[in-house]
């Protein structure tokens, strides 16, 4: 009986097998290689090009959502505006600068294309609501990378303790140095303001 | 010559024009122009006499001989514009400050730039909170800090306390606009002392 499945499909899938195993008739064999070639660059050249063109605070705060809560917000700290005019825009923070980790975020950022289309936080009153759930994934998202997003720019290595006032200093040497503390942990609600934080511990 | 003037006629006739045009209409701009000036000139006088009619002989507008009391303006009378001092920067020393007196809250020996202190959060409370303070060695709040108004302790920061900025304050680097001549209490006593001690010894040398 399996042999007799097994023949009825073989008998599906025999002409598409021979049509992949013969050779190219009206093209050779150069051309079909150089034409994937080509076709590879710009597929891929597209495909990163709209990657790239969605991570951007221009793409981000297309959306009301973001631009009338969070981007709002973000404009009155030290990461938008500050003495020397460096600054970190949306996805500096939120999405990850290595390849496969921004795959990785980008396909779980289509839940919020999902979030878009059904108007999951389209009005204030519903964004403050669902506030502390997102912030909570954030937290969670960078306390599991080890703050990955903030070492990216904050190098330990090139941080001059000398430099900082005493207070600062003294913790980043007590709780940073010996790694048993990340910078999320203290430095919650550094670029947006925070939902209640009751029961939340902080620092 | 008369053989190149005869063939450019027009040409030269329709210049001679427009000089003249040219010239016509300076003429009338610049009469037209000279009257209004004096016009202006004779409107300018009239609302300098309504103007100066205005101002009270008491009042202190326009006078700049007279020192002004709000010392906020440093002494620049109130219709003249004051040069903006600089943004004095924020003392962020970490070293705290004597008190001026003995229940004046201490104030704020670092900088607290956006800090978030609301109904959701307190950023102050991160640090001084009874909890945390060993975490960050920061200073705990004062034990009346949890108290509620009938003096009993509640686990966390009394509501009533609970907005910090209402009474503790960081300090700038700007100069004194106001002298001041507050002394303290310690002051005062030792200089009452050492004139008891002076006029005593004044009364053993008698």
């Amino acid at each position: 009986m399996m042999r007799r499945l097994w023949e009825r499909v073989w008998g599906w899938l025999r002409p598409i097998w021979l049509t992949l195993r013969r050779p190219s008739v009206h093209y050779s064999l150069g051309f079909l290689v150089a034409a994937g070639f080509l076709a590879g660059i710009v597929f891929w050249g597209g495909f990163n090009t709209a990657l790239e063109a969605t991570n951007t605070e221009e793409f981000c705060t297309s959306c009301h959502e973001m631009r009338d809560n969070v981007f709002q917000e973000l404009k009155t700290t030290i990461h938008y505006s500050n003495r020397s005019g460096v600054r970190a825009t949306c996805p500096d923070c939120h999405v990850p600068h290595r390849w496969t980790d921004k795959i990785a975020r980008k396909m779980q950022a289509s839940k919020e294309v999902w979030g878009k289309i059904f108007g999951t936080v389209n009005t204030r009153e519903k964004f403050l609501d669902h506030r502390l759930e997102l912030a909570m994934h954030e937290w969670a998202r960078l306390k599991a990378n080890d703050s990955l997003e903030c070492r990216n720019c904050h190098n330990y290595e090139s941080m001059d303790l000398t430099r900082q006032s005493t207070r600062a200093a003294q913790i980043h040497q007590r709780w940073l140095v010996t790694r048993e503390k990340t910078c999320i942990d203290c430095h919650k609600g550094i670029a947006h303001h925070l939902p209640d934080m009751a029961g939340i511990p902080q620092g | 010559m008369s053989n190149a003037f005869t063939r450019n006629r027009p040409l030269w006739i329709a210049g001679g024009l427009t000089v003249a045009a040219m010239l016509l209409v300076f003429l009338a701009g610049w009469l037209f122009g000279r009257g209004s000036e004096k016009k202006h000139e004779a409107q300018r006088e009239v609302a300098a006499a309504r103007a100066a009619r205005v101002v009270h002989p008491d009042s202190a507008l326009g006078r700049t001989d007279l020192r002004q009391i709000d010392a906020l303006r440093r002494g620049i009378p109130v219709d003249q514009e004051a040069a903006p001092q600089p943004l004095w920067r924020v003392q962020n020393m970490d070293v705290k400050r004597e008190r001026a007196y003995p229940m004046q809250p201490p104030t704020i020996p670092h900088a607290i730039d956006g800090y978030q202190v609301d109904k959701n959060s307190n950023r102050c409370m991160l640090c001084h909170a009874r909890a945390n303070a060993e975490k960050f060695q920061a200073p705990p709040v004062s034990v009346t800090h949890y108290m509620d108004r009938d003096d009993q302790f509640l686990a966390t920061i009394s509501s009533r306390r609970y907005f910090c900025n209402q009474c503790h304050v960081v300090q700038t680097d700007a100069p004194l606009l106001v002298n001041n001549t507050f002394q303290t209490i310690d002051a005062v006593l030792a200089a009452t002392e050492a004139g008891t001690a002076t006029a005593q010894a004044a009364q053993r040398t008698q």
